[in-house]
């Protein structure tokens, strides 16, 4: 394999991860004037974004050690939400699982909902990429997601401004992420997890800590699963 | 506003990190390249579709940006970016399609 073929896998997964942006940009700031808000300084906020790099979790932690919640319920909590990350972690282990232990363990530190959602998809619709074009182009969607989570957070702290709502940017993440997926609803069984996704996270929305997001997950992916084995079934007797 | 606790947010701040890392190092880094059963591989095949919608649905219908208010151009523009993504199978296509339709209905109707 040729240099350069991993050099366009990587400038692949840069530009892939581009768009998103749109959405670290805001939500970064927006971290870093809540935090300051809160009483942080700024080498606690930008401390924070860097050690635990989950955006929806840090906001969960640092609400509740406002209202003085005691530190396990914070830690739960935040964990809670950051449990899909589990389920992120199983799905990218047949595809790098085989890569050494620090690049697996660079990969789960860099492991978040956009560098997670490029790979899957972009591994999906290139079976024939080898091992490192694998690890090369998650590298690549990371650059400029990652660093600049760390970066919004420090200037929303020093400016203390977020960007203005008329500019509905809240709307930025939902986009993105349907954007990702729409693409690859292209089987029964991806349309019917989908399909079950949707519905199954409007009914359990009421559960606290994000926790609805995972009871929908497992029941979609069950749902794909079971279609799959079904549409099988159907091909074989045919 | 008494401010946080200093302990309790550097003890917050490690915790978390380590825990978080955890999650996302559980399976990558304990199971490496073992082959995994084929009904798990069946279900994980399914992650990205099933986590990520049931992610954003809630979003679209309790938007964040008008406090939870239903809000007819965002889940216009939700469906417009899905059909956009859906029919040219091409990201970007979809996220312009998307943020058009969004910023036009604002526009119209705001």
């Amino acid at each position: 394999m040729p240099a350069s073929s991993y050099r366009s896998t990587y400038w692949q997964g840069f530009r892939e991860g581009l768009p998103f942006l749109f959405v670290i940009t805001p939500f970064g700031l927006l971290f870093g004037v809540v935090a300051t808000e809160a009483g942080l300084n700024l080498f606690e906020t930008l401390t924070f974004s860097v050690v635990v790099i989950a955006g929806a979790a840090q906001f969960t932690a640092l609400q509740l050690m406002t209202e003085n919640a005691p530190t396990l319920i914070v830690l739960a909590s935040a964990l809670a939400v950051n449990l899909r990350m589990a389920m992120y972690s199983a799905s990218l282990t047949p595809h790098i699982g085989a890569a050494p232990l620090w690049k697996r363990a660079l990969i789960a530190y860099f492991t978040v909902d956009q560098s997670y959602a490029c790979s899957i998809v972009a591994y999906e619709n290139n079976p024939d990429w080898t091992l490192s074009q694998k690890v090369t182009y998650f590298m690549g969607t990371v650059t400029p997601v990652c660093p600049m989570w760390y970066v919004s957070t420090l200037v929303g702290a020093l400016i203390g401004t977020a960007i203005p709502s008329e500019l509905a940017l809240d709307f930025a993440i939902p986009i993105t992420f349907i954007a990702i997926i729409a693409p690859s609803l292209r089987t029964r069984a991806h349309q019917a997890a989908a399909l079950a996704a949707v519905v199954l996270s409007l009914l359990f929305s009421f559960l606290p800590y994000n926790l609805g997001v995972l009871v929908a997950g497992l029941g979609a992916m069950i749902t794909g699963a079971q279609v799959e084995l079904w549409t099988e079934r159907k091909k074989g007797a045919a | 506003m008494d401010g946080i606790d200093k302990t309790t947010l550097w003890t917050v701040i490690i915790l978390l990190g380590l825990g978080s890392f955890g999650l996302r190092f559980v399976f990558t880094g304990m199971i490496g390249d073992r082959p995994l059963p084929p009904w798990l591989l069946r279900h994980l095949r399914y992650t990205a579709v099933a986590v990520l919608p049931a992610l954003v649905t809630p979003l679209v219908i309790w938007p964040t940006g008008t406090g939870g208010q239903f809000d007819a151009p965002r889940v216009i523009a939700a469906l417009a970016t899905l059909s956009v993504g859906y029919f040219t199978r091409n990201v970007l296509a979809a996220i312009i399609g998307g943020a058009a339709s969004l910023y036009g209905l604002l526009y119209l109707l705001g």
